[in-house]
């Protein structure tokens, strides 16, 4: 009986849940920690109007250093284009937190970086695991997601970010 | 030990059901949001007596998690339903007890830098060393607290929070409390003048006790144990120095063979880094750390602290779960050094697209201490004229102790050749001594080399392969082994991965096996569903340090994750 009730309230959800997405979810605003160990809200991150890409990521997971070594490639050309920013949210917690800084400067990535030690905010954006990537529009609307990554992804992201630029909508 | 749950299901089932019915219709319920993810693990298992893949009469385990989070302005609301049905193999028995349930559930309210929780959170002050409560899903391990949490930020540049609560523990609760406060300056927030100074300072203070009725036992056991922690950390340009250091009174337990020796730790960690270039220097020793909210808990059950291991995670297979490091909270002490620098792009090094090189060192010895008592003595829990306060040993925490527990020496290069084709190429080196952290009987520490060669070739748009190449040559316990994998992608949907890992070196010429394995993932979006057959190897998953045994298995594993 339980398990029955817990599964109608389950259904339930899903359908407010889906029913919810047209509307789109805001960031939810919770504190994480800037490179120079400063605190920082995930509520405060913004583009002037332009599109965002909030990426999970760590040290340890080889396909989300893949996925960002990739667009830092071409990183340049879509802020130029598109005014698109990317904000990259390491899950790294108290054992590699403190190698994230010189991995991102070794790297030379121009991303805002920010640590989630106690992975608050993966939980509050329910990221199952990494890499996992979001696409928020100019009105601060998170409208796309995207988990794990596959060599070419980036090029279907950055599609549907030139989309959003321009105003048009991705689905 | 511990005591039952409560019931919040059906409290739970009734908020849910009046959010869902009222969702989209106007009154105070409008625009609210619902959102949230699934996880499913399943596995089928057959026996193989050869790899050491019992008969499970169930046949099958499966987890499976769906979160939900309510939003609607400054408040909030959330459960997590869990089910194990029964747990998949390797996860604690103790999950089995209730099949389906909701063992995590809150509501917050969030405005004007007042962040308010009620029932179950996660919390951490510091690195974690003094109170770290956390979930890894991967690992079975969730010691959420439940209670009440307040955090407020009076002033720019302070932050204050203070708890109180009871930890999970599978589907009960600890029956020891935890109070615990934290506060943090960060002095160029707080001092305007400082706002954009290059130099940055804070400084960040913990207490945390936790109260545990006293069990049945001869001695006389301190009911309240006090810890604290200090912090600070200094940042200039690439510049970086953090320091903490944490302090626990006597906490007589099943660790430490019931001595009132207090614990302590310490952690500096120092960084420099420009562009292209990285470097960090961590040390780290800790004495007789097991903090946990009950004190004859095992394994990694309902720790208070959270010590980190101080050696690379590595993600190769044959390197992350044959001898990986698990944190020794009796005592260790260790030093780490990480670097990583890119040569430049078009240099005669660096070639057409750049390369990139890491290394990294860790040395993890036991702490030099000197026994008062043996721990035969301290069992019988009786009184030692030579060690009258019962303090067991002394430590001095600034010494390397005699015996080795892991070192651990390997470097990478990552280079693209072409636009077609990158190559990662890794050397480690590692000793382990499994006996201590891993509590094998081998009687000898494990000297293995580990190479691979990880190719990414782009075939066309969408199209790539990956192949890994592994090798492990140890002569002590399992011997050498080799692993090759092969996975081809088809962005942005498919992925097929075909395996094998063979361990050909194995001193038993009978246990020289081949664990081979199948999988095709398909990725839509949020949502991921991948289906794999073949052998699972008995070996080690670690996170964190933490690590969990993972034991043989033969069959069929389906994993679903979806976020929505």
């Amino acid at each position: 009986m339980r398990t029955l009730l817990l599964t109608i309230a389950t259904a339930l959800c899903i359908s407010s849940a889906v029913y919810s997405q047209e509307s789109g979810r805001t960031i939810p605003n919770v504190a994480v920690k800037t490179l120079d160990n400063a605190t920082f809200q995930t509520g405060d991150i913004t583009n002037d109007g332009k599109p965002i890409i909030i990426n999970f990521w760590a040290t340890w997971c080889s396909p989300c250093k893949r996925e960002l070594n990739a667009i830092a490639e071409n990183y340049e050309d879509w802020q130029e284009e598109t005014g698109v920013k990317l904000v990259a949210i390491s899950i790294d917690d108290a054992r590699n937190m403190h190698k994230v800084k010189p991995y991102v400067d070794g790297q030379s990535w121009e991303y805002d970086v920010y640590i989630d030690p106690n992975a608050d905010f993966k939980r509050a954006m329910n990221v199952n695991n990494v890499p996992h990537t979001f696409l928020i529009d100019g009105n601060g609307h998170i409208v796309w997601q995207h988990n794990a990554y596959n060599p070419g992804d980036e090029e279907e992201l950055y599609e549907l970010v030139q989309k959003l630029a321009a105003g048009e909508p991705i689905e | 030990m511990t005591r039952k749950h409560t019931k919040p299901s059906l409290f739970l089932l009734a908020t849910f059901l009046l959010f869902s019915s009222l969702y989209g219709q106007d009154g105070p319920l409008e625009g609210i949001e619902i959102h949230g993810n699934f996880e499913v693990y399943a596995q089928t298992y057959n026996e193989d007596s050869l790899i050491g893949a019992p008969n499970v009469p169930q046949k099958s385990g499966v987890n499976s998690f769906a979160n939900f989070i309510a939003t609607k302005g400054a408040f909030s609301a959330g459960a997590r339903i869990e089910s194990y049905m029964p747990p998949v193999q390797g996860f604690s028995a103790n999950y089995g007890i209730q099949p389906v349930g909701v063992p995590y559930r809150y509501a917050r309210f969030e405005k004007d830098k007042l962040d308010i929780t009620v029932g179950n959170f996660y919390e951490q002050f510091g690195s974690g060393m003094i109170l770290r409560s956390y979930e890894e899903r991967a690992l079975g391990l969730d010691n959420a607290l439940d209670g009440l949490r307040v955090k407020y930020s009076p002033i720019p540049g302070i932050y204050l929070k203070g708890l109180v609560g009871n930890q999970r523990f599978y589907w009960q609760k600890s029956t020891g409390y935890i109070r615990a406060f934290d506060g943090e300056v960060s002095f160029n927030e707080l001092i305007e003048k400082f706002n954009t100074s290059q130099l940055r300072i804070s400084i960040g203070g913990s207490f945390v006790s936790k109260y545990e009725k006293k069990g049945i036992t001869n001695l006389e056991i301190p009911e309240n144990v006090g810890s604290w922690a200090g912090r600070t950390q200094l940042n200039y340009g690439g510049f970086s120095v953090l320091a903490e250091y944490v302090y626990k009174i006597n906490d007589p337990n099943a660790d430490n063979h019931y001595i009132y020796k207090p614990g302590q730790g310490i952690l500096i960690s120092t960084t420099y880094s420009r562009k292209g270039f990285g470097v960090n220097l961590t040390a780290k020793s800790i004495d007789n750390m097991h903090f946990r909210s009950n004190r004859d808990a095992q394994l990694n059950d309902l720790f208070i602290s959270y010590l980190p291991a101080l050696s690379r995670q590595h993600t190769y297979n044959l390197a992350t779960t044959l001898y990986p490091y698990a944190t020794q909270p009796a005592g260790e002490i260790g030093i780490q050094g990480d670097i990583i620098y890119k040569i430049k792009k078009g240099s005669k090094l660096g070639g057409k697209y750049g390369t990139t090189i890491q290394g990294n060192f860790a040395m993890i010895n036991s702490l030099d201490t000197h026994q008062i008592s043996n721990s035969t003595a301290l069992d019988a829990e009786v009184y030692l004229p030579n060690d009258p306060n019962r303090t067991g040993y002394t430590a001095n925490l600034w010494t390397f102790g005699k015996k080795v527990y892991y070192r651990d020496y390997n470097i990478e290069i990552d280079r693209k050749f072409s636009k077609s084709f990158k190559l990662k190429t890794t050397y480690i080196y590692m000793v382990s001594n499994t006996d201590v952290t891993l509590g094998t009987a081998l009687g000898e520490n494990v000297y293995s080399h580990i190479g691979v060669l990880d190719g990414l070739f782009k075939l066309a748009s969408k199209h790539s392969l990956r192949t890994e190449l592994q090798h492990m040559w140890t002569e002590q316990d399992k011997g050498n082994w080799a692993f090759v994998m092969l996975e081809y992608g088809y962005s942005p949907h498919w992925f097929v991965t075909v395996l094998n890992q063979y361990n050909y070196g194995n001193p038993n010429k009978i246990l020289r096996l081949n664990y081979p394995t199948a999988q095709v993932a398909y990725v839509n979006k949020a949502n991921r569903i991948s289906l794999a057959y073949g052998r699972q190897r008995a070996g080690i998953f670690c996170v964190g340090g933490v690590c969990r045994p993972v034991p043989a298995a033969n069959g069929f594993t389906i994993s679903i994750t979806s976020s929505f």
